[in-house]
């Protein structure tokens, strides 16, 4: 072995073939761009898994921006307080104390507030238009105690004439305000002929009509009297009908509102009230949510998987068709990793670019859907920003086999077709 | 200075059973610089001698020193950079990328050898004018003719500046007029200094190297054909 052949040893000491990160994706860029129908085929899948993506979170969302629409200012603002009694419910009829309305209207981002409850009625007393007559078409018109700050708080507006004020109620005048459609059964049209209706047989100046109100529609179909006025004809409320405060609140008070609002009215028994603030919003949207979502994500990820199947299938046919390419490419150099990561990266181009057109058209049915509702679009600035990279996943998962297959491949097989 | 090419014993048995011993162990050296033709019928072994010289097979015996490289101690990365830098493959179906134009295609010879993107642009130049297709560099192979294909092969090929060409019947798929004019062209690029190897199994294109060694059922000689 020695002797005739002295030629010079040499260390080996070989520098490994290397691929740059530009290069290789120039690459992969021109493998895809020699078949670009082919690969728009491709990515057709992510496109349409990524789009469907999109589309129903944005939907999704946009839909929940409806409800939280529906749960609007009026709702977020209002609290009920009832008068439950406590323990002592059988001793004290009327919890709220005469000042009840300036006691919680102290309270920081109150709006209004005012007490109200159903009048207790002798059985038989009607309300008419005069002492003797007609009633109001024979069905019995509810009879309102309320305080000075119920109607303003309801948001009430008058056809004609005006609330009675703390000056009617702190006297006890018999005043009386009712619903438009309430004076149109009783045959009152205008305040001109400074109208009365009798309650049972006590009679009642009508000051004002009311037009509408934005809360507790129901009063639209009452006669409203000051409190202390029915407290001082027919007592104070029943039980079982007992009273009740509305409060209403700026955007945001309305739970500190609610927890405050029972040591405010009777600081000695707080317990005596419970409270009904508004829902949250949050658990609103969160049902919501959870129904519809669950299901379109699965469908979403189902067209994944199958646009991920789609890619990974194409990827190993073109691993086969090119495997003349690919004997070359070790024959010049190229090692398994090269191959590899150029049909991996070849692959997960292809998903990235499918996720992004994907969330171009699921963006664009958010918004088409929305147009044609007339609602809010909206999308989660997460869900655009992550769906590319979805597609890109997806593209590397669906790579991971075929290029492994394509960096086994011996270059002398390759070579000999 | 180191031969080319120094086989110590190298033979490739590939294992049965039964065992087939597709080279018998052969000694052999190649100096920089000659033109060596292989020539030996379909079936001789003349496949498995190209792949065992070009890195692309490991032989089962022996030693095989390339360029001054023991290639027996590399592993396969190192085998693979060998390969890539030291020898320049031409084939006979030229494999050339369809989708890319000639330049591209040259380029490619030196895609995985760590040079800057701009040398490689300008060795691909030179090297295709040197086959005297300057003024088709951005041609696509489809729009070549044969023997432009092989030059353009040829060209890929050279641009690494490797220690030995190693052609497969690089005139297998060509007329003759066609193989005359690019068997002309290694006559030159061996005039200039390149070493080349050229396997065929026509005796007729064996003659055009300096000297021609004979494969006959796995035994290499250094007898002309017969």
């Amino acid at each position: 072995m020695t002797g005739l052949h002295a030629e010079p040893e040499v260390a080996p000491s070989v520098p490994k073939s290397r691929l740059r990160m530009r290069d290789l994706l120039t690459e992969a860029a021109a493998g895809m761009l020699q078949r670009p129908a082919r690969s728009v085929l491709t990515a057709l899948g992510t496109v349409l898994g990524v789009g469907t993506f999109v589309a129903v979170l944005g939907l999704t969302a946009t839909a929940t921006g409806q409800i939280d629409e529906r749960f609007n200012e009026l709702t977020a603002t209002e609290i009920g307080v009832d008068d439950t009694g406590g323990t002592n419910a059988a001793m004290l009829p009327l919890a709220f104390t005469p000042d009840a309305d300036a006691r919680v209207r102290a309270l920081n981002g109150v709006t209004g507030a005012g007490v109200y409850w159903p009048v207790r009625l002798p059985t038989g007393a009607t309300v008419r238009a005069a002492p003797v007559g007609r009633d109001a078409g024979g069905q019995p018109v509810q009879v309102v105690g309320a305080s000075a700050g119920l109607l303003p708080a309801a948001g009430a507006t008058f056809a004609e004439g005006r609330a009675w004020d703390t000056f009617h109620d702190s006297r006890a005048e018999q005043v009386a305000v009712i619903g438009e459609g309430t004076a149109a059964r009783l045959g009152i049209t205008t305040l001109e002929t400074q109208p009365a209706v009798f309650i049972g047989d006590v009679p009642f100046t009508v000051v004002g009509i009311l037009a509408d109100t934005e809360r507790k529609a129901d009063l639209l179909l009452s006669v409203l009297i000051p409190r202390t006025t029915a407290e001082k004809i027919w007592g104070p409320p029943e039980d079982g009908k007992r009273a009740a405060m509305l409060v209403t609140t700026e955007l945001g008070a309305a739970r500190q509102v609610a927890d405050e609002a029972p040591y405010a009215l009777r600081p000695d028994h707080p317990d005596y009230f419970t409270t009904i603030p508004p829902p949250d919003p949050r658990t609103l949207r969160d049902n919501v949510t959870s129904d519809l979502g669950t299901l379109f994500l699965l469908l979403a990820g189902i067209c994944l998987v199958i646009g991920a199947v789609g890619i990974a299938n194409t990827t190993l046919v073109a691993v086969m068709e090119r495997t003349g390419e690919i004997g070359l490419r070790r024959a010049l150099g190229a090692r398994g990793r090269h191959i590899a990561g150029q049909f991996l990266a070849e692959s997960a181009a292809l998903g990235a670019l499918g996720g992004l057109v994907g969330t171009s058209l699921g963006t664009i049915a958010v918004v088409t859907t929305s147009a044609a509702r007339a609602w809010t679009p909206v999308v989660h600035p997460a869900t655009v920003a992550a769906a590319p990279a979805i597609g890109l996943l997806t593209g590397l998962l669906a790579g991971l086999y075929p290029s492994w297959r394509a960096s086994r491949i011996e270059p002398v097989e390759a070579l000999r077709r | 200075m180191s031969p080319v090419i120094a086989f110590h014993g190298v033979g490739l048995t590939y294992p049965g059973p039964p065992p087939v011993p597709a080279l018998l162990p052969v000694d052999l050296r190649v100096e920089r610089g000659e033109f060596v033709t292989i020539v030996g019928p379909s079936g001789s072994g003349k496949s498995t001698f190209l792949n065992v010289a070009g890195l692309l097979d490991r032989p089962s015996s022996g030693r095989y020193v390339l360029d001054g490289v023991d290639t027996g101690a590399l592993k396969d990365a190192e085998r693979t950079a060998v390969r890539g830098s030291r020898i320049g493959f031409v084939f006979q179906a030229f494999h050339l990328l369809a989708h890319r134009g000639a330049l591209e295609n040259v380029e490619l010879g030196m895609l995985y050898g760590g040079l800057p993107r701009r040398e490689r642009a300008e060795r691909a130049r030179a090297a295709l004018v040197r086959v005297g297709l300057g003024h088709r560099l951005h041609a696509l192979p489809t729009t070549l003719s044969g023997g432009e294909r092989q030059r353009v092969a040829i060209a890929r090929a050279l641009a690494p500046r490797p220690a030995l060409l190693l052609c497969d019947e690089p005139t297998g798929n060509l007329d003759t007029a066609t193989a005359a004019d690019v068997l002309d062209l290694l006559d030159e690029l061996h005039a200039a200094g390149m070493t080349v190897m050229l396997i065929t199994h026509d005796p007729q294109v064996a003659a055009r190297g300096t000297r021609t060694l004979t494969i006959r059922d796995g035994l290499l000689t250094e007898q002309a054909y017969a």
